[in-house]
């Protein structure tokens, strides 16, 4: 591997930006490869959680990338796995001791699913996928435009879930700011039940592919 | 008609290849077949000719609901005036119940046609005719008093999530009519569950329990007293489903036109029926010891079996797993009507989860049938 060309690629290459935007749209984690989809639909029920948890991905996967690629030379393959959940494993403790100390109640809102991080299969995902095979600072872009990815689909998610499940923006009562409760409105049970989360990332993924024809998948 | 022909044929060229409304063709030819027989015909291949179409058997499952609508509207009537204590005539109560369903009936299908006629449209497909049974069905099957903006958005969920998504009709997993009343239940379980919602402008101070509600909080007295009220449907309940006699009239005439599959029906009974007498078995409290013919008439048992169950779309298609299926449907509905304690009726969850079972247990019937013909090919061959 020291045989890398020597030519100087400018930092934020053609290429180096599609690893930012591509999973933004058609690379989508959530909405293309299907992964960390068990944390969309849990902390998706408010908009609050569903930042912090964006931003904890966004920490830890970042992270994670630039420190696995700076390894990735030296870690033996039949372990690469145990390697990959060290570095994350303490990544996550570290984020959730954070949360912990500055941010007590969504910490506890978001219960174990900042432990579960670990778990989340966009990280695993991008760090056997791109991080094992590429240099510190791609790694990083990928880290954040994964993150993003996620973080703008939980989002959005979060967003119609809170607004028509719990009739608040962000803890703000919306709802009864336009006082439409007195006409006879009523918040939405079922958006704060997790089935609606699937069926909102559903609705999200026919709207891109609708609007993305290479998305279709040939059969 | 001869006129409204020549119309129709006069402004048919606008809807063609290249005319002014082209983008409307599948509207124009939703009404045109409507209204008259299609005169298309197939030129090649080998095709079974048979008048019953889709328009046909949808007409048929609708004028199989009259009875049990008819009868609905009265007992929206009968229900309000009784909690209200006034006596007034026959056709008082039927005309204030029939207030009160008409617009129902009338968002249900306003609704819901849009949304297919629009998809139609984007798609360029026919329009379908699978919304005519749903639309009836739903105001059947909620509350007399649903707010009317509640029921919208159910109906646009049901026929966009719950149909559109999948392909349209005939391509559905659940059956959509129970899939709007399920995001109901769940969405606004206070205007959907409870002893509040059962009677139109109910009286305060009136006790609006159904049976099952009766039953659920284990007050088994009012239910062993009414059986020939609730075979006869004068009890308070959704719009079409408290009276089993007139659900029977609807299902002679399915099974007469043989549109719904009496293997369905049947085994929905029997399984019901058969849990009942297990609950009998081991009867630890007082609903479990109900006699399980009482659960034929209590509740939407009657009517899930003879109008949800048999959608053609969601059911089993084998004749084995037809069997199957209803049997479980009749076994999972009483399961958990008796003991669930959050949700007093079981006959929707169970047709739902059954709904999506259906072309598993048909996987196995055709799978079973396929080894059995090799098994006779290779003692023939041996």
């Amino acid at each position: 591997m020291s045989t890398e060309s020597k030519q100087k690629e400018p930092l934020f290459s053609a290429k180096n930006k599609k690893l930012i935007f591509n999973p933004l749209s058609k690379d989508n984690p959530i909405t293309v490869q299907v992964l960390g989809i068990c944390s969309a639909l849990a902390v998706t029920a408010k908009l609050e959680p569903a930042v912090v948890m964006s931003i904890s991905v966004l920490a830890v996967l970042s992270i994670a990338n630039v420190v696995i690629s700076l390894l990735r030379n030296t870690i033996p393959p039949r372990i690469r796995i145990i390697v990959q959940l060290v570095v994350i494993a303490a990544l996550v403790i570290l984020v959730d001791q954070v949360l912990k100390a500055f941010a007590y109640d969504v910490s506890k809102q978001l219960s174990v699913f900042v432990g579960l991080i670990i778990t989340n299969c966009i990280i695993m995902g991008r760090l056997e996928a791109f991080a094992m095979g590429n240099k510190p600072w791609p790694s990083f872009l990928d880290g954040l435009g994964n993150s993003f990815g996620y973080a703008w689909i939980l989002i959005v998610v979060a967003f119609f879930r809170e607004l028509f499940g719990s009739g608040s923006i962000y803890g703000y009562p919306v709802m009864e700011w336009l006082g439409i409760y007195g006409v006879g409105y009523k918040n939405n049970g079922m958006m704060i039940l997790p089935p609606m989360a699937l069926i909102t990332v559903g609705i999200i993924i026919w709207v891109q592919r609708s609007r993305n024809s290479d998305l279709i998948e040939e059969n | 008609m001869k006129a409204l022909r020549n119309y129709l044929d006069k402004i048919k060229p606008q809807f063609e290849k290249g005319g002014k409304f082209e983008k409307l063709h599948s509207t124009f030819d939703a009404f045109e077949t409507f209204l008259f027989v299609p005169d298309k015909v197939t030129f090649r291949g080998s095709h079974i000719r048979d008048t019953l179409d889709m328009k046909r058997t949808m007409i048929v499952v609708v004028i199989a609901t009259i009875p049990a609508l008819l009868f609905g509207m009265w007992n929206v009537g009968y229900q309000h005036f009784l909690s209200v204590g006034e006596s007034v005539g026959f056709w008082d109560q039927f005309f204030y119940g029939f207030l009160k369903v008409l617009p129902i009936i009338v968002v249900s299908y306003v609704v819901g046609l849009g949304i297919e006629f629009a998809f139609a449209q984007m798609r360029n497909h026919e329009v379908n005719e699978g919304y005519l049974v749903s639309g009836i069905l739903i105001p059947l099957i909620v509350p007399p008093d649903i707010p009317l903006w509640m029921l919208a958005i159910s109906v646009a969920f049901a026929v966009i999530i719950g149909k559109e998504v999948f392909g349209g009709t005939g391509m559905n997993i659940l059956n959509p009519a129970l899939t709007a009343r399920a995001f109901l239940f769940f969405a606004y379980p206070q205007d959907m569950s409870g002893d509040k919602v059962w009677i139109a402008e109910k009286a305060d101070a009136y006790s609006g329990a159904t049976p099952l509600g009766h039953a659920l909080v284990g007050d088994l007295e009012p239910v062993r007293s009414s059986f020939n009220d609730m075979l006869f449907g004068f009890i308070p309940g959704s719009v079409g489903e408290t009276s089993t006699i007139a659900i029977l009239l609807g299902a002679l005439i399915l099974l007469y036109t043989g549109i719904g599959s009496w293997r369905i029906m049947a085994s929905v009974f029997a399984g019901g029926y058969a849990m009942g007498l297990i609950f009998n078995l081991f009867a630890v409290n007082d609903y479990m010891a109900l006699p399980a013919h009482y659960h034929f008439v209590m509740g939407g048992f009657a009517f899930g079996a003879i109008f949800m169950a048999t959608d053609p779309v969601s059911a089993s298609q084998t004749n084995r797993g037809k069997y199957l299926y209803g049997f479980l449907i009749g076994l999972v509905a009483v399961l958990i009507r008796v003991v669930n304690p959050a949700y007093p009726e079981g006959m929707m969850l169970a047709i739902l989860l059954m709904n999506v079972f259906a072309p598993l247990i048909d996987h196995y019937v055709v799978e079973a049938n396929i080894k059995r013909r090799l098994k006779r090919l290779k003692v023939k061959s041996a």
